[in-house]
């Protein structure tokens, strides 16, 4: 029977959660790594048992953390993240230059086909590859060399490379995300990019349709149809039909399209999932109900999700990389809080079950859909 | 023989004693001291001075001989009870509160 394991990365450690193919009974495993922030686990799709793991502290920096057998075992590899050449300035909050500094990695996103292969989005924003499974790490510099990188400005969680999807049917084509610059595309796997964020309105820019700094929360991608792209940006759901040429807004009936994270089923490429969130200035979920809300005609059209979750009093936040989902035939879908509660629901979203209520501050939410 | 007393997160880490004992040939600066311990543990490069730049990072702090050399220049000899072991070098995280 399939099983699942859901890769916990919150504020003090990581856990481990498994469970059968039922996805009612659950084990839970850790805290690994306790005391440290833990950005971000992901697993090898090539691998299973090979999973890279993000650990930071304030005191002792990044460490980079690498499991042979799902968890079980972990060993430190490489966390010597160099820019390329002199690394230059990007714009401060107060618009001022600032040098880029390395400061954590966000998101690792192994290869689809090479578990020694994997790519690291890092604050200060850039993308950095190791082909050595973490020992060693090179940036892809043509990202930060655009033309645009010393106008990029951090959001209020710092300039952040947080999302990096790779195309399964063109390993040439990159798609990433930075907060606040906006969402890049390479079509030559890395030597070249270009920013995709046409259609895009930010009311907070001096040019509200400009190229580049619109905050891109987060951006998801169903690999049946990769051209099609969904995103939550700071405000407003956008949906882009032509790998991100162009975005149109479809935040259609949400009660506000504020929020962090955004995921798609795994066989219905036109179901969609959000958190609402209040305000940018309010980081909890309206009137205190915690809610998933689906569209299942690919935005526009959202319907309140709520059987499970808390109908009061409830007021956490979601992150942007603390949603995923599982594929198994009846797909699952997975969030965490900031309130350290892992929620699951084993049926699309219909029913939703916490699997663990009290941990550390959710920061990200992995699945790995196990044989 | 110089004693190196870690922080408990770095000891974990480096799956290390409590108490490290490097040798350390002279002059025992506290650069000398801190290569010799990532040469025995690289997982511990990075994590208590910068990569490149090598500086000490901001919360971390170096006692020795119930003295703060934290400003002392990295190059500088380290004190005599430091370099017979009679002393350790105490590698402090700061009480820096937080989430």
């Amino acid at each position: 029977m399939s099983s699942v394991r859901v890769l916990v990365g919150t504020r003090k450690g990581a856990f481990i959660l498994t469970s059968d193919g039922n996805r009612s009974d659950w084990r839970i495993d850790g805290p690994h790594f306790g005391g440290w922030e833990m950005y971000h686990l992901k697993g090898s799709p090539a691998d299973p048992n090979r999973i890279y793991a993000s650990q930071s502290s304030g005191w002792f920096g990044q460490t980079v953390q690498r499991s042979n057998d799902g968890g079980k075992t972990w060993e430190p590899v490489g966390n010597k993240f160099a820019y390329d050449g002199v690394p230059g300035t990007h714009q401060w909050y107060d618009g001022t230059p600032h040098p880029w500094e390395f400061k954590r990695v966000w998101h690792f996103e192994p290869s689809l086909t090479d578990p020694d292969t994997v790519y690291a989005g890092i604050e200060d924003a850039a993308l950095f590859r190791s082909t050595d499974a973490g020992a060693s790490w090179h940036e892809l510099a043509g990202l930060r060399g655009h033309g645009s990188g010393p106008h990029w400005q951090p959001g209020a969680g710092g300039m952040c490379l947080h999302t990096v999807i790779l195309d399964p049917t063109n390993p040439a084509r990159i798609y990433i995300a930075i907060s606040a610059a906006g969402a890049f595309r390479t079509d030559d796997g890395g030597q070249t990019w270009r920013p995709i964020n046409q259609g895009l309105h930010s009311q907070f820019m001096p040019d509200p349709t400009a190229e580049v700094g619109h905050c891109v929360h987060h951006v998801a991608m169903n690999p049946a149809r990769p051209n099609v792209l969904f995103m939550q940006k700071h405000w407003d759901i956008m949906r882009s039909d032509n790998a991100g040429d162009s975005w149109e807004e479809v935040s259609g009936n949400l009660p506000t399209d504020f929020g962090f994270v955004i995921d798609i089923h795994a066989h219905q490429p036109d179901t969609i999932y959000v958190v609402p969130i209040k305000s940018d200035s309010e980081h909890y979920p309206p009137d205190g109900k915690l809610r998933v809300w689906r569209s299942r005609t690919g935005g526009n059209e959202w319907q309140e999700l709520a059987a499970g979750l808390p109908d009061r009093d409830c007021y956490v936040n979601v992150l942007r990389d603390a949603m995923a989902v599982d594929s198994l035939d009846s797909c699952g879908v997975y969030f965490g809080t900031t309130g350290g509660q892992v929620f699951c629901s084993p049926d699309s979203g219909d029913t939703w079950t916490p699997i663990v209520s009290h941990l550390p501050a959710v920061l990200s939410v992995e699945v790995q859909t196990l044989p | 023989m110089i004693r190196v007393v870690l922080p408990a997160h770095l000891r974990i880490l480096s799956k290390s004693d409590a108490e490290v004992h490097l040798e350390v040939p002279p002059p025992v600066t506290l650069h000398a001291v801190l290569d010799a311990l990532e040469a025995r543990y690289p997982m511990l490069a990075g994590t208590i001075r910068d990569h490149a730049t090598q500086q000490r990072r901001p919360f971390l702090r170096f006692f020795a001989c119930s003295e703060d050399i934290s400003h002392e220049s990295p190059a500088a000899p380290l004190p005599p009870a430091v370099v017979s072991g009679a002393e350790p070098l105490l590698i402090i995280g700061a009480i820096a509160g937080g989430a």
